[in-house]
């Protein structure tokens, strides 16, 4: 499989008034085209600034970012970003968020009615064609949360980057989207890579696994292969010793090795 | 820190508005009611509607019942024109509101309709030029470093201490007078707008940032959208503040309008009409003040 997204000895460092603050340093890695990729790691280890840097949102201080072997600019939409707080815009119904980003990709080569039917096959892929002209105060937030998805979808993008998409959701909403993202993303093809905290999460939609050191100046400790065969089923895959396996091995490196005790709370 | 402070401006506004919440928390003869409506549920519907509606109703009725009762015993003490006197008054007046004798001698009509188009003038030019500056101001931080000492240094003004300086400028006091309501509203509106602007969620310019979308559309879908209820809040500042001038502004510069009209009254001596226009200042300026809380309520979003 080719390299896709690649990141060499990135840097990223903030000035802040009381000096230098390296958040990370030596990031090293390469996603594959159409490859799931999650970060995980503690709070504060600079996971959401890893993706930020891949977005294009923030700058690297130091390093080389490339994606289909061109350097990352700035941000763009062949690189959607999910928001962790699914940011869509209060004054526009479910419709029109998802039609912002259509019309912004497609308005310049395709009819208007062409325009329409994406933004509605965007919406009917994450099953919310029911919910297409409410606002967003007047729908769930995992309903909202699937907006944001759709909005990122339609757009047909290169890169999909997930900023813990599910991470403000219940236990039982997540689970459930958790198997949507699984089955659209697969469905898409699209590269995947997703910050997240939560150890089944990773393993369950992830090919691989990137770990992360604590911050500051946090890094990549160790990158895990997920091979367990799609499609995963969540009660299946429960009492299966290669899924136990590599849960047990992401825990063990974040409670074992990277342990630390206030972080524990959050 | 600046909008809290513009929002303690208008005094009489929010002095219109306390009855009302006075109103709302009208906790004495509800717990005296509340037990006997639950121990009767057969009790007719009527019966209930109307005793909420006097429940409502009682404190501010009995709030103007007081009022009138002090009214009446300082107009005995001090000469002043009573309720009773007064109120046949404004009867009178208010059966001829748009008469015309002369350039002085008009309807209390035309006296309002002048005052509001005077504040309408003012205040128009006041948003027009008010708001694009508010969103440069905005977006620009630079821009906004340079112009805030100046609008901190100016903002406090007395808003009559411009009245000469147009009255210099233009050399008419019409203009003048649009001049101090223009340079009073002002400051508000543009502040209210910085603000709003220095406050749109970084999430939503990060979602513009991911479309790539052009600067148009980041103004009309993202900005604009979320500056719109900062501005009203602006405005709605503005106008009550407009209001509150116009009245002394046209006390000095005369011609039609209700600020002459008092000042003339006053010349004659009739303390009634003075009595009538300070009602009808008042009663404008709160209906000015709900119908601008009612458009800014049909731009609220919720987040």
């Amino acid at each position: 499989m080719e390299r896709y997204v690649q990141l060499e000895n990135v840097q990223k460092v903030f000035e802040t008034k009381q000096g230098r603050f390296v958040a990370l340093r030596d990031i090293n890695l390469v996603v594959r085209r159409g490859e799931f990729v999650s970060i995980i790691g503690h709070s504060g280890c600079g996971k959401s600034t890893l993706l930020n840097l891949i977005a294009g949102l923030t700058e690297a201080t130091d390093g080389v970012l490339l994606c289909n072997g061109r350097e990352i600019a700035g941000p763009g939409p062949q690189r959607a970003v999910v928001f962790q707080n699914h940011s869509l815009l209060p004054w526009m119904s479910c419709y029109d968020n998802v039609f912002l980003a259509v019309e912004r990709v497609y308005g310049a080569v395709e009819s208007k009615e062409s325009l329409k039917i994406r933004t509605e096959e965007a919406l009917a892929l994450v099953g919310l064609t029911h919910a297409t002209h409410k606002y967003p105060h007047e729908i769930s937030g995992g309903m909202k949360q699937r907006v944001g998805i759709a909005r990122a979808l339609s757009m047909q993008p290169k890169v999909l980057l997930l900023d813990e998409p599910l991470g403000a959701l219940d236990a039982l909403t997540r689970a459930h989207l958790q198997d949507e993202i699984s089955r659209i993303v697969a469905a898409s093809g699209c590269t995947t890579i997703m910050v997240t905290h939560d150890v089944d999460e990773a393993v369950l939609l992830s090919d691989r696994i990137v770990m992360m050191t604590n911050g500051p100046a946090a890094t990549i400790g160790e990158v895990l292969d997920v091979s367990l065969p799609r499609p995963r089923e969540r009660l299946k895959l429960a009492d299966d010793p290669a899924y136990n396996r590599c849960r047990s091995e992401v825990l063990r490196f974040l409670y074992e090795r990277q342990n630390r005790p206030e972080e524990q709370v959050a | 820190m600046t909008v809290v402070k513009m929002k303690m401006k208008p005094t009489i506004p929010e002095q219109v508005e306390a009855p009302k919440a006075a109103g709302n928390g009208s906790s004495l003869p509800a717990p005296m009611k509340a037990p006997e409506a639950s121990l009767s549920p057969a009790k007719p519907r009527i019966v209930m509607m109307l005793a909420a509606a006097l429940r409502t109703l009682l404190p501010p009725l009995l709030g103007f019942a007081v009022f009138l009762a002090l009214w009446a015993i300082i107009a005995q003490k001090s000469g002043l024109p009573d309720p009773g006197k007064t109120w046949n008054s404004a009867v009178k007046l208010f059966s001829d509101p748009f008469y015309q004798k002369g350039p002085n001698d008009q309807g209390i009509g035309w006296n309002v309709l002048m005052s509001l188009g005077r504040v309408g003038i003012g205040f128009g030019l006041a948003a027009l030029i008010g708001i694009p500056f508010g969103f440069l101001i905005g977006r620009f931080a630079f821009l906004s470093r340079m112009t805030s000492p100046i609008i901190s240094l100016l903002r406090p003004v007395s808003p009559l201490a411009w009245l000469p300086i147009g009255l210099y400028v233009f050399k008419q006091a019409q203009p003048a007078a649009v001049w101090v309501i223009f340079i009073s509203s002002i400051w508000p509106i543009i502040i209210n707008t910085s603000v709003g602007v220095t406050r749109v969620p970084q999430d939503y310019l990060n979602v513009a940032r991911v479309l790539k979308l052009s600067e148009w559309k980041v103004f009309s879908k993202i900005l604009f959208p979320a500056v719109l209820p900062y501005m009203m809040t602006g405005i709605r500042l503005s106008i009550g503040i407009a209001w509150l001038v116009i009245v002394a502004a046209e006390m000095l510069t005369g011609g039609v309008g209700l600020g002459f009209w008092v000042w003339d009254e006053w010349n004659n001596l009739n303390l009634e009409h003075i009595i009538i226009a300070i009602f009808v200042v008042g009663i404008v300026g709160l209906l000015l003040e709900q119908m601008l809380l009612l458009v800014a309520k049909r731009f609220e979003y919720q987040g």
